[in-house]
């Protein structure tokens, strides 16, 4: 294959208009996608959580395969999967440290289930892969109305516990002493997450996911701390790199996962960039050293 | 404007107030060890209470009981005249100071913001009263300057002046402090203690404050309440801080000695724990 071919795999814009209609309902899909990966990658990152989406991930995978193998509904098994997963690991470990060890235990046996379950299955290879790198090529409107419900569940559920669930991820000591119901919170969160990856694993497969829940949301707070422009420019991030993903590999004939994360990366960097003379302005602001004591007390 | 505050004595009818810190026969042991046991004691509003002693002496435990989270052996312990419960609103809690990661998405404005609604559920629909609140916050704390600032850029200091604004939020009845001057210069540590005792003695918080260092609030302190070897003694710092009562706690030979207002405890067998000057 010479430069010119690769090229042309990558990059084809014949027949883009009559293309274009056929994936009228995996466009919708990513957009949703987009909008919930950006909202949730936002927590997952003030919590610490990114390897615990990949392990989360990894389970998804073990059970869309088992569900594929069965002939039952692979994104149901992608469901089951994963919330199971999030659900120990809420359980389990509350620490970012203690999490990491049981993911690194539990993440190869799910993998490996999942391989085996897909060694056993004999329809076709084409149904493996998608798995793993993804594979929204064509959504038909059940499977579009299962994802936009359940994302629609899980975004509603987050901004219910917006504000409880930024303190406590903020300072969970402090939202305790104040009341806010930390650990259930934590349980909570680690559904809505696990279904999320689940979800998530339908576009861009779950050895990706992390482009989906981490990158956005990664990229964002590099260039901004108010917490409303970090949601906006985290949702801004995901839904570009998957719609723009879906855009450009229209033309091509490989899968749209490397679009996908090739886009989010780009945005990365950029936005790494910028971010860098951010900080370097942050540590000379005027009054960032300044420590000149309140008023004197008028009592004690 | 008409003042109704009194500047420096509680008014008479704060005294006739419930004591805002009660425990009755309060003892808390982990297996065969008992960090204190028969404990009485009552906090009024507007007292300033520093807990003393040194490691593992069970300081830090009191708190986690007082907010609900580490269950008496023994005893009872109320709040505002209420059984503890697992974290309250009548609460305002400062911790040791520990910095938060540099991308934390929030502002100083923020995370004050946290302080005055975070318990909250759903989003928040911004109100101008919201804030104004904030704005408040941040004036009283002497943090306007920082205000927009990203907190995971912030000095240790300036983060823990954030964190006073947070607990002082809800002007709660019982202020707990663990260690809240740890690890801050001089110039913060007289910033965040002098914020401390206006809210103990002119809003009438009832403060207590953990603390190896009694120093650097000796001005501010109404009494102590020092833990030791499963013992403790309450009482004014002058009657508490002696070499008689000390010794008697310790079970060793420990002097105290007066000097310039200031109080060096020696010979303490922990002797790690009090030799560190505020600086």
């Amino acid at each position: 294959m010479d430069f010119s071919e690769i090229v042309g795999a990558v990059f084809t814009f014949d027949n883009y208009a009559q293309l274009l209609p056929l994936v009228r309902n995996s466009l919708i899909a990513g957009a949703v996608l987009g909008l919930l990966g950006g909202l949730i990658g936002t927590f997952v990152m003030m919590r610490d959580l990114a390897f615990a989406v990949h392990g989360i991930a990894e389970l998804s995978f073990a059970g869309a395969a088992f569900a594929l193998l069965v002939g039952a509904n692979v994104v149901a098994g992608s469901l089951v999967g994963s919330v199971l997963a999030a659900l120990v690991l809420g359980l389990m470990g509350m620490r970012a440290r203690d999490q990491n060890s049981i993911i690194g235990v539990v993440m190869p046996f799910g993998l490996g289930l999942g391989i085996l379950f897909l060694a056993l299955y004999e329809g076709r290879a084409a149904n493996k892969f998608g798995l793993l790198t993804g594979q929204i090529v064509s959504v038909d409107d059940v499977q579009l109305n299962l994802l936009v419900g359940c994302a629609v569940v899980v975004i509603l559920a987050l901004a219910a516990i917006w504000r409880p669930l930024t303190f406590a991820s903020a300072d969970a000591d402090l939202a305790e002493a104040r009341g806010v119901p930390v650990r259930a919170l934590s349980i909570l969160f680690m559904v809505l997450l696990g279904i999320s990856v689940a979800l998530s694993i339908q576009v861009v497969g779950a050895l990706l996911v992390l482009a989906l829940l981490i990158t956005p949301a990664a990229a964002a707070l590099k260039v901004t701390a108010a917490p409303g422009l970090v949601v906006v420019l985290s949702v801004l991030f995901a839904c570009t790199s998957v719609v723009g993903g879906i855009l450009l590999a229209l033309g091509g004939r490989i899968p749209i996962s490397p679009y996908v994360t090739t886009i989010s990366f780009v945005i990365y960097l950029v936005c790494r960039l910028v971010g860098a003379r951010r900080t370097r302005r942050g540590s000379r602001r005027p009054g960032a050293s300044s420590a000149e004591p309140v008023a004197a007390p008028a009592g004690g | 404007m008409t003042s109704t505050t009194p500047r420096h004595a509680p008014a008479p009818d704060v005294s006739a107030r419930p004591p805002a810190v009660r425990l009755r026969g309060a003892a808390l042991s982990f297996g065969q060890r008992t960090l204190w046991e028969g404990l009485d004691l009552d906090v009024r509003p507007g007292e300033f209470l520093a807990v003393l002693g040194p490691n593992g002496s069970g300081k830090t435990s009191l708190l986690k009981v007082l907010l609900g989270l580490q269950p008496l052996t023994a005893g009872t312990a109320t709040v505002d005249g209420r059984p503890v419960t697992r974290g309250s609103r009548s609460l305002g809690y400062i911790p040791q100071q520990k910095s938060f990661p540099p991308e934390t998405p929030l502002r100083a404005r923020d995370l004050v913001g946290l302080g005055v609604d975070g318990h909250r559920w759903g989003l928040r629909t911004r109100g101008r009263a919201y804030r104004e609140r904030v704005d408040r916050l941040l004036r009283d704390v002497g943090a306007e300057a920082y205000a927009d600032a990203p907190v995971g850029l912030l000095s240790g200091g300036e983060q823990q002046r954030l964190r006073a604004a947070q607990a002082l939020a809800t002007e709660p009845t019982v202020l707990l402090c663990d260690e809240p001057l740890l690890s801050l210069d001089l110039n913060h540590q007289q910033a965040v203690s002098s914020l401390i005792n206006r809210q103990c003695h002119e809003r009438n918080s009832a403060v207590v404050f953990v603390t190896h260092e009694i120093n650097p609030v000796i001005d501010y302190v109404d009494r102590v309440l020092y833990l030791a070897g499963g013992r403790f003694r309450v009482g004014a710092p002058a009657d508490v801080m002696t070499s008689e009562v000390l010794s008697d706690l310790y079970d060793s030979p420990v002097e105290v000695l007066h000097s310039n207002g200031r109080i060096v405890v020696v010979g303490l067998p922990d002797a790690t724990t009090h030799h560190h000057e505020g600086a």
